[in-house]
């Protein structure tokens, strides 16, 4: 009786986990509600990865013509301040990756042809790496990248 | 308290919009201290800058976007009294909208 009733208890739990896995599958599909968000690209561990997927090329070509604004040191890294800026011509978008995150793609920027060639904003460092900016102008990849030193990984665990 | 705040300042002939959202920005990967369970991704996708019903800037992110998210950017043109408008979806499907005018 005993064990019949514990027999029960883990057929609930095993049907509450399962069905938690299907929701947790269903988050990881959003292409249904956005039609833009490159999950590929997101979700890729590495950068050639992520870079090929969002740009259509895995690397670029270096320019000194895009600044990145950061800290030499993010006392905290779950808010690293990053601007970037350039005086490149034609720039259609901005990517921001964190080359030491378990995920290095953090943000990309579609920009239109009225909006300027500026993005700033927050992100999360889990350890000292290169912030790295990629930008593209006309059919062409540059990017640029700057060092910041954690001091607390901003990823959590 | 608004879950958008936006701020659009008119400098020359260049237009500087600042905003801040409310929101976890949760990666998914994140253990909660106490149950040591992963904490689920919550976390805004996509956040789209209007300037007059013009898309100005379609920003995707990851979760690697810090908690409360910081976003700027600026633009050509615009007026004193023109709108700006700042809209987030996140994975959840949940969305938010606010405007303002430039000043």
């Amino acid at each position: 009786m005993i064990d019949a009733k514990r027999r029960i208890l883990l057929k609930g739990s095993l049907a509450a986990g399962s069905i938690g896995i299907a929701a947790g599958a269903g988050l990881l599909t959003p292409g249904r509600v956005l039609a833009e968000w490159n999950e590929t690209a997101f979700r890729a561990k590495d950068i050639p990865t992520a870079l090929s997927s969002l740009m259509g090329a895995d690397d670029a070509e270096i320019s000194d013509k895009i600044k990145i604004k950061a800290p030499d040191i993010a006392e905290n890294g779950a808010v690293v301040p990053i601007t970037v800026e350039t005086d490149l011509e034609g720039v259609t978008s901005i990517a921001i990756i964190a080359s030491g995150n378990q995920t290095p793609l953090i943000a990309s920027f579609e920009l239109s042809p009225i909006a300027l060639p500026f993005v700033a904003t927050r992100i999360k460092m889990a350890k000292t790496a290169d912030v790295v900016a990629v930008v593209k102008a006309g059919d062409t990849l540059y990017k640029n990248a700057k060092n910041v030193k954690v001091t607390i990984g901003g990823c959590g665990g | 308290m608004p879950d958008i705040k936006i701020r659009a300042k008119l400098r020359g002939d260049e237009t500087t919009v600042k905003c801040l959202m409310s929101h976890p920005m949760e990666t998914g990967l994140r253990k909660d201290s106490k149950t040591g369970e992963l904490v689920p991704a919550h976390f805004i996708q996509e956040v789209v800058g209007k300037y007059k019903d013009q898309v100005v800037m379609t920003a995707s992110w990851s979760g690697g976007v810090s908690k409360n998210p910081y976003l700027s950017f600026k633009f050509k043109g615009g007026a004193v009294g023109d709108p700006i408008e700042i809209a987030w979806t996140d994975n959840k499907g949940e969305s938010s909208s606010a405007s303002d005018t430039i000043s």
